[in-house]
């Protein structure tokens, strides 16, 4: 019972999130509240810290109080995997960008999606990879001169 | 300037053949990105803003515009095909909707949606156009405390609306609010919440966050659920796209209801064409003579609703053009976006951008008879679109992604921020975080900081002034009384079954 309460969505988002409040307040409290010329920086944060930590708790509380596990709360993590590594794989793109630039980046990124996400053949990934990152080449910095990432190569 | 030259001038802007073409491009790629399931107007206006950096500000608030009610109309067309709606306001045309295409009238569903969807975005910017010149006069009155007072009402109605527990989105809303703090201090230059990153001095950008919470949220989302969809033929042909003529007169009082609905909820920030299309729904259901046979497919059930979704539009603009205040996601984006172009949306706005404000509402007129005439000849084309396999439109929506954030500034420290409130979007949606309040928190957090910080220097730190002046203390009174309601144990069954839309 307490486990499934400890592994409860918001049990778990409540409490990063009162985290964060106390987190704000803390860095708020550094600055002045009040100044001779009227309210500080620290004002406004320390107002709004003060309700996210109350309202975090809150949301703690009464699922601790209601008692509900995840599994009555119905969030169906079965396709987070393939979500999150969609993400991983944007995220390797955008790291890749200083390195190889946009156009190998985004090619890359492209086809992986395409082999591991979407489960295609290499071949389909390789004509998808190839036809999109033509199609953006040719978009944005040849027909509208938008600047992108340049890699070491010389392209972009 | 009157209702009458001001539109007479922006009948002249709109008319420009520059601005035809982008009232057209936005009315073309809104409907596209309507049929689309998934991909919703605030991420595709986030994605093009980038776009509109290098363009002039009134063709570039037409085609966003375009975007934002174009997206409306082709929501209905999945939603009547497929049983699955391209947008969240068009949930309820499911009902009636798939009801009739499954008994082989899916041409004539489409039509009623497509003139419901004309005559009600019509009465909306009429409406719009009436509103909006007295609301402003009004709006000139305001102060600080005003100003903060009804920051905190249309915050209040938009965590009260985005979702269903109030206390998620309230903490969504004050989220944002501190995202918005990041950077150096309005009056006195102090750095807040950097991290030790300079480059967070200048704040966070908007676009980031937008397209981080809403593009790659959404296809992350998307990402999880693989399926086929089993598409209901479209038929060909405009004659087969016609409701006959029971059926017209079975929707008049629909597209009325539907009109008047929509706007007046369009009005309320936070409440959206979701709500105004399960409202118009339920009053049609009411009033009917035959409420019995709604869900079996009448066509006065796609009428109501794809009317009230439309007419949102027109009441949305409302706060968005006269007080500065937007009312949900697309809007807020819409007024970034103004902001951008050096354009401050609010009671002096009709003044100070005459081409702007009465360009856009005469756009509007025009947008409407575009897209009835793009909607009933080319809806099969439109639908085909959904055959588009996900594994390159995905990723394409990535890689525009990249581009957006990167244009912004041109730091690689702008993408790894995308990456972060992607995830953060993805993750608010599975947590039951509603991203609307987020949005407008941040949209609004600098503004409401900068306003209660000025009343409180008016007043010499004495935080009664918010009450002891008329409209700010009714305009509080009401933010505190929203923000009780949900303890209202009916009321809040409504709230959540409205938002569910069923």
């Amino acid at each position: 019972m307490l486990s499934r309460i400890v592994k409860d969505a918001d049990v778990l988002s409540g409490s990063v999130l009162a985290a964060l409040g106390v987190y704000i307040i803390m860095e708020a409290s550094q600055w002045e509240a009040y100044t001779a010329g009227g309210p500080g920086p620290g004002f406004f944060p320390i107002w709004y810290g003060l309700a996210i930590v109350g309202l975090s708790l809150g949301l703690v509380v009464s699922k601790i109080v209601n008692g509900k596990g995840e599994e009555e709360g119905g969030i169906d993590w079965s396709g987070a995997p393939r979500a999150l590594g969609a993400w991983a794989m944007f995220a390797a793109a955008g790291a890749l960008l200083q390195p190889l630039g946009f156009v190998l980046s985004f090619a890359l990124l492209t086809f992986f999606m395409v082999v591991v996400v979407f489960r295609q053949s290499v071949l389909t990934a390789l004509l998808t990879a190839l036809g999109c990152t033509a199609g953006f080449y040719l978009v944005f910095p040849v027909a509208l001169g938008v600047d992108l990432p340049a890699s070491p190569f010389g392209v972009f | 300037m009157d209702v009458v030259n001001g539109l007479m001038h922006g009948f002249a802007v709109a008319l420009q053949p520059s601005n035809l073409l982008w009232c057209f491009v936005g009315c073309f790629l809104g409907t596209i990105i309507g049929v689309l399931p998934g991909l919703g107007p605030a991420a595709t206006i986030a994605l093009l803003l980038p776009v509109t950096f290098h363009m002039e500000p009134t063709g570039a608030i037409i085609m966003l515009a375009g975007i934002y009610y174009g997206a409306k109309y082709g929501g209905s067309t999945t939603s009547i095909l497929l049983n699955m709606p391209g947008e969240s306001s068009s949930v309820v045309t499911c009902i009636d909707g798939y009801q009739m295409a499954r008994r082989g009238r899916a041409g004539a569903a489409l039509g009623i949606a497509a003139i419901s969807s004309f005559v009600a975005g019509t009465i909306g910017v009429i409406l719009l156009s009436v509103v909006a010149p007295p609301v402003a006069a009004f709006a000139l009155s305001f102060s600080s405390p005003e100003y903060f007072a009804l920051m905190c009402f249309g915050l209040a109605l938009v965590a009260l609306l985005g979702g269903d527990s109030i206390i998620k989105a309230l903490l969504a809303l004050l989220v944002g609010l501190w995202l918005a703090s990041v950077g150096v201090d309005l009056f006195t230059a102090q750095a807040r919440f950097i991290f030790g990153q300079s480059k967070l001095l200048g704040g966070l950008d908007f676009l980031v966050i937008a397209i981080g919470i809403f593009a790659i949220g959404e296809i992350l989302s998307n990402v999880e659920k693989r399926g086929a969809v089993n598409m209901l033929p479209v038929p060909r042909g405009i004659r087969n796209l016609l409701p006959n003529w029971e059926e017209l007169r079975a929707c008049r009082f629909a597209m009325v209801n539907g009109s008047l609905t929509g706007f007046i909820i369009g009005v309320l920030p936070g409440a959206g064409s979701t709500i105004a299309s399960f409202v118009s729904y339920g009053v049609e259901k009411a009033v009917s003579r035959r409420p019995e046979k709604f869900g079996t497919g009448v066509p006065e059930g796609v009428a109501a609703p794809e009317a009230a979704n439309n007419a949102d539009t027109g009441g949305a603009l409302v706060p968005l053009l006269t007080l500065g205040i937007p009312g949900g996601s697309s809007t807020a984006i819409m007024l970034s976006a103004l902001i951008l172009w050096g354009i401050r949306p609010g009671p002096l706005m009709m003044d100070e951008a005459p081409d702007v404000f009465w360009g856009l509402v005469a756009s509007m007129y025009i947008g409407n008879a575009v897209l009835l005439l793009l909607n009933l000849p080319l809806v099969p084309l439109f639908a085909q679109i959904l055959r588009l396999p996900s594994y390159i439109l995905h990723p394409a929506i990535l890689g525009l992604s990249i581009i957006g954030a990167y244009s912004v500034s041109s730091h690689l420290f702008d993408v790894g921020l995308l990456a972060g409130f992607g995830l953060l979007g993805y993750l608010m949606g599975k947590l039951g975080y509603p991203s609307a309040p987020l949005i407008l928190g941040f949209v609004l957090g600098d503004a409401m900081e900068r306003a209660l910080r000025q009343s409180l220097m008016m007043s010499q730190g004495d935080l009664s002034i918010l009450v002891s002046r008329p409209i700010s203390a009714v305009l509080l009174a009401c933010a505190v009384l929203i923000l009780l309601s949900p303890l209202l144990g009916r009321f809040n069954q409504w709230r959540t079954r409205a938002l569910h839309g069923s």
